[in-house]
């Protein structure tokens, strides 16, 4: 029996389509449009004036807080403006036009920066570098990771857990990337458990990619501290909590960090671009990103420029397909539907998940048929039916007290809601409105 | 059988008079000295526990009259002075003198003008669609149209309008206890002073982009020409960026910049027609006012923008 | 583009479940039971239960179209269970008109009146039988009995159901093995050749449906088991007590509804908790009350009754028995 959490979780069609698909190039895009908030925190400070010339990897939006990260341009070229963008939110953002050059350097490129396996920095430069370069978790949560790596001295630390899951129907840029980058992944990890002193760490893939847990388990065949574990196929696994919980069997505790239970997690994402950041001093400016859908003739994986508009990316797979009527900027469980493809790539847009016409369209909500699956399938023991009635009717003080704010929003509820109803969206609400309260109250 | 009536009578009466003295302990024991002033302030409160003063309804703000020293930063907008005068006579304090006010919508992007480009799915209720994103135009400043403004009222005095999309504020309802203000995540409702014959002009836009973009989105947009700050002679019009406000205690209802502006974005409303041309402009007509009775002059009107 | 994007919030895809399927998963489960109860009692089966599906169809129209005036809501299927439960929990040959007030009991009181679908603490089809029970107990209680050859059946042959026949003799003193030849064999009653409500007669065509609704998910196996687990220890214990007093477990469970109510009626979506720990309790409840009634009470058959005592705990149990929360057995370091 493979390893999972106990409580909660479901089963979507995997959809995983592009997962044969290696990882191909983008062009470089003409024009970039980079916002100024990708992560979770205080929005850069932008740095650079219209009419600028920036290069590849300059920084062109500094850090404005300790929750905050560096932004870089991810090509050569001239800012044109500085204007108000729709972003992934379906809000207009502060963005940095940056129109690129001709002449683009291309030995920044990816492909020119061979394996480095020694690891020759201290932990203090690893540090440095790691929040110099803007790093921030790339599995969709888009926090900057130094702040996890800071750590505390009270915080004793035994335990790196490496998220590979990607437990998302659909994505496969986690995949390919362990698939295709595996030696870089494990001395990424070396590097981080020189610099934090852990003597342990754990990489958690889901079974349904067996070619990268064995690639994984031959990269790290030298290496004894790093184990590779495969977990039974479960969403939301990816989930910090519930990865925590599969994999070594500590929790949590409600409101706490992972950091409480003496763990640090990074997805395989972050931990490349930890490596690229350490040992060629290359900040981070692409991510891959998967564009799919049923009806994508080409979807496949792509190294993409933080900035690009998704019109650009859509444009490669073979445009849109004739009755498309939902963009999603993510997984189809919880991505972030967007307004139209002007909207840009940022750090956390881990695939562009293009919906036709029959799978689009949300179910009439009807009554509750109290069948308790939400119930079942809350991988954090709460019950949404109730907070979602609790937010409806407005009293949120009970909502709060049923433990509302524990809601991780992976949205299995309204997957099999019977009913249709819209759970997770009230819930969300609710969380919002119980967050204000408790931010008067304090 | 005469025994049986007797028994349950006395059995009867036995338990009446138990009860009644269990009562009788119970009530002095547990007596809540209650001021009789608050009972007082409550019978001349409106009764209508809309919030709008910021307590909890009607009794707990006749408490907080009765029991706080200076209450001129208390008001009643339901009652209005009239109310607070009376207050102020019960209690022998001084009160504030505010001018009436009514709610304003500060958009009018209705369906025919403001095209919709996205198609919205979920709850509909303004603050959780507020939340997924900008709205189903391109507008990201403007009325959502999902009417939590009307579900709010408690004085009916807001309906949503089919053909528009838009809530419409019925002022003579209105009792500008500013339930629909709070209730708007946009806050597209603003508290305008309530002029005689409820005559009012506002820039019926709140789109901060720059004109093309504004204009795109929607017909009636306001695009930061400043046309309209160029020929206010009260100064009265401020621009913000790409947007103009017009000061309600600086104008004084000249109409002039209704007429310059190019987007018909400034709305004038219950001005008679004039005579010689006709206001660009109509928004739905509100029936006739009836005469108010406080003066407008006399105190500086105040304003939630 | 012809028409515009879709926006919503996340999940984007939504499993292939839908309460309507629910409901329908349950009609077909039904349908076993319905076939036997075709073969033994004929034509009157067939009336039976098509006026009472077509009546509680009718009610629920009627009331939601010119009562309530809100949406009809005849297609979820619900008040078609309603209608065949009804219809399972009636004695063959039962007036017509009795059962119209009966549907008219399940839809317009116990469930349209709480306000629909979803918000009923009752089981509709179990009130509206036990609104017959009190009612018309002469009616109620006349079961045409089945003879072995399925010919015109319920010919105006009448006679008690075996437990009815237990209760009854061991009132006169009579003793259980003198009451075993009296009652249909274990056999019989596991396929359907004995006395009773239309669709308790067989045990086997009963569990079939119940575990067609245990492998689609739409039940789960809690409730059942749980209490089928609480009939049999009850009644065993009693059995081993005093043998010649108490029925043996084997009999409490084949006959009666105790099938019907455990796997269709006590399991109801709506009027169970939601927790698998509320179902437990729950079942045991209903366990309990069931042969407390059956050995002690005045009735000789009491799920319906233990049933509707546990629903109004429902409510309760929700509140009391509540998942376990993620991360709540440690106190956070960090808040």
């Amino acid at each position: 029996m493979l390893k999972t959490f106990p409580k909660g979780g479901i089963h979507p069609a995997e959809n995983k389509i592009t997962s044969s698909k290696e990882i191909k190039r983008m062009p470089i895009p003409k024009v970039v449009y980079v916002p100024i908030a990708q992560h979770i925190g205080i929005p850069s400070e932008i740095i650079v004036d219209r009419k600028d010339k920036v290069e590849i990897g300059q920084v062109v939006a500094k850090s404005s807080g300790f929750v905050s990260s560096n932004i870089h341009s991810p090509v050569a070229g001239t800012v044109t403006k500085l204007d108000m963008i729709v972003d992934t939110s379906g809000y207009k953002k502060q963005c940095i036009v940056i129109r690129t050059d001709q002449k683009n350097e291309s030995n920044f490129e990816e492909p020119n920066f061979p394996l480095k396996k020694e690891i020759s920095m201290d932990q203090k430069d690893i540090l440095k570098h790691i929040t110099d370069s803007g790093i921030v978790g790339l599995g969709g949560a888009t926090f900057p990771s130094h702040v996890k790596l800071d750590l505390k001295n009270d915080n004793h630390v035994d335990c790196l857990i490496i998220n590979g899951v990607e437990c998302e129907p659909y994505l496969t840029a986690d995949h390919r990337l362990m698939l295709e980058k595996a030696d870089e992944i494990i001395v990424g990890i070396q590097i981080l458990m020189h610099a934090l002193h852990i003597q342990e760490a754990v990489i958690g893939i889901e079974n349904n990619k067996k070619d990268a847990i064995k690639a994984l388990k031959k990269a790290a065949q030298s290496d004894k501290r790093i184990k590779v574990a495969a977990l039974q196929v479960k969403y939301p696994q990816g989930s910090e909590k519930q990865l925590i919980k599969a994999i070594i069997k500590r929790e949590v505790p409600k409101g706490g960090l992972p950091m409480d239970v003496g763990i640090i997690v990074h997805n395989v994402g972050t931990i490349f671009a930890i490596y690229q950041a350490v040992q060629y001093d290359r900040p981070l400016i692409e991510r891959v990103v998967t564009v799919t859908g049923k009806k994508i003739e080409n979807a496949s994986n792509f190294w993409v420029k933080i900035g690009t508009p998704i019109k650009d990316l859509v444009n490669e797979v073979g445009g849109i397909p004739e009755g498309t009527r939902k963009i999603v900027n993510g997984g189809p469980m919880m991505g972030k539907a967007i307004k139209n493809t002007d909207v840009p790539v940022t750090k956390g847009t881990s695939g562009i998940l293009v919906i036709s016409e029959d799978e689009a369209s949300r179910g009439e909500p009807k009554n509750c048929i109290r069948c308790g699956e939400c119930v079942d399938v809350c991988p954090m023991g709460l019950e949404p039916h109730l907070l979602m009635n609790l937010t409806e009717k407005g009293i949120y003080e009970t909502a709060a007290n049923e433990d509302i704010m524990t809601c991780i929003e992976c949205g299995s509820c309204s997957y099999v809601c019977p009913s249709h109803r819209p759970l997770l969206d009230y819930i969300r609400f609710g969380k919002s409105i119980v967050k204000k309260l408790n931010t008067a109250k304090n | 059988m005469t025994n049986s009536i007797l028994y349950s009578v006395l059995l009867l009466a036995s338990l009446g008079i138990f009860a009644a003295i269990i009562l009788y302990v119970v009530s002095k024991k547990f007596y809540v000295y209650e001021d009789p002033l608050i009972a007082d302030v409550d019978d001349v409160l409106p009764a209508a526990n809309c919030g709008g003063c910021g307590s909890p309804g009607c009794k707990a703000f006749a408490q907080k009259l009765v029991n706080s020293d200076d209450i001129s930063e208390l008001f009643c907008p339901v009652g209005g002075n009239d109310v607070m005068k009376l207050v102020s006579e019960i209690l022998g304090k001084e009160v504030a003198e505010k001018d009436p006010t009514v709610a304003v919508l500060l958009c009018q992007g209705g369906c025919d003008v403001r095209p919709k480009t996205t198609i919205y799915q979920g709850p509909r209720t303004c603050s959780i669609s507020a939340m997924v994103y900008g709205g189903e135009t391109d507008c990201q400043y403007g009325c959502l149209g999902d009417g939590d403004c009307v579900a709010v009222c408690d004085f009916d005095a807001m309906y949503m309008d089919e053909s528009t999309g838009l809530p419409v504020i019925i002022s003579d309802k209105c009792t500008s206890c500013g339930a629909c203000v709070k209730a708007c995540p946009r806050d597209i409702i603003e508290m305008r002073p309530k002029n005689k014959r409820d005559l009012k002009i506002f820039v019926g836009c709140l789109n901060e982009d720059k004109g093309g973009i504004a204009k795109k989105a929607c017909d009636v947009a306001c695009i930061g020409c400043s046309k309209c700050e160029d020929i206010c002679p009260k100064d009265a019009v401020i621009m913000t960026g790409n947007l103009a406000y017009i000061d309600p205690v600086l104008c004084t209802l000249c109409r002039k910049c209704v007429e310059v502006c190019p987007t018909h974005s400034i709305i004038e409303t219950n001005f008679p027609p004039k005579k010689v041309k006709k206001p660009k402009v109509e928004k739905p007509k509100v029936e006739k006012v009836a005469v108010v009775k406080e003066s407008v002059e006399s105190v500086i009107p105040k304003t939630d923008a | 583009m012809a028409d515009p994007i879709i926006i919503s919030a996340s999940p984007h895809i939504h499993s292939a479940r839908t309460s309507k399927k629910v409901m329908y998963d349950v009609v077909i489960a039904l349908i076993p039971a319905f076939l036997v109860s075709l073969y033994v009692f004929g034509y009157s089966a067939m009336i039976l239960t098509s006026i009472a599906v077509i009546s509680c169809l009718l009610f629920e129209f009627l009331i939601q179209k010119y009562i309530l005036k809100t949406k009809v809501t005849i297609s979820d299927g619900s008040a078609l269970i309603t209608g065949i439960l009804l219809a399972f929990n009636l004695p063959a040959g039962l007036p017509i008109w009795m059962i119209i007030v009966g549907s008219l009991v399940a839809i317009g009181v116990a469930k349209l009146s709480f306000g629909g679908l979803g918000f009923n603490i009752f089981n509709p089809a179990l009130v509206g039988r036990v609104f017959l029970l009190v009612s018309f107990p002469v009616q109620m209680t006349m079961w045409p009995t089945a003879v072995e050859n399925n010919t015109v059946i319920a010919d105006a042959v009448t006679g008690a159901t075996p437990l009815g026949i237990i209760k009854e003799g061991l009132q006169f003193g009579e003793t259980m093995t003198s009451l075993s030849a009296k009652i249909p064999s274990n056999m019989d009653m596991l396929l359907g050749i004995t006395g009773g409500s239309l669709g308790e007669m067989s045990a086997i065509a009963l569990l079939i449906g119940g575990l067609y609704l245990i492998i689609r998910k739409v039940i789960s196996w809690h409730i059942p088991v749980i209490l089928l687990a609480t009939i049999a220890i009850m009644t065993s214990i009693f059995w081993l007590v005093n043998s010649e007093q108490f029925a043996n477990p084997i009999i409490h469970i084949l006959s009666g509804g105790a099938i019907l109510g455990t796997f269709y009626m006590a399991t109801d979506l709506v009027t169970s908790p939601m927790t698998k720990k509320g179902m437990v309790i729950f079942a045991i409840g209903i366990g309990i009350i069931t042969v407390v009634i059956r050995l002690f009470g005045a009735y000789p058959e009491g799920i319906s009754f233990a049933i509707l005592i546990m629903n109004a705990f429902v409510p309760l149990i929700n509140k009391y028995f509540k998942p376990r929360r993620f991360g709540s057995k440690i106190k956070a370091k960090i808040v």
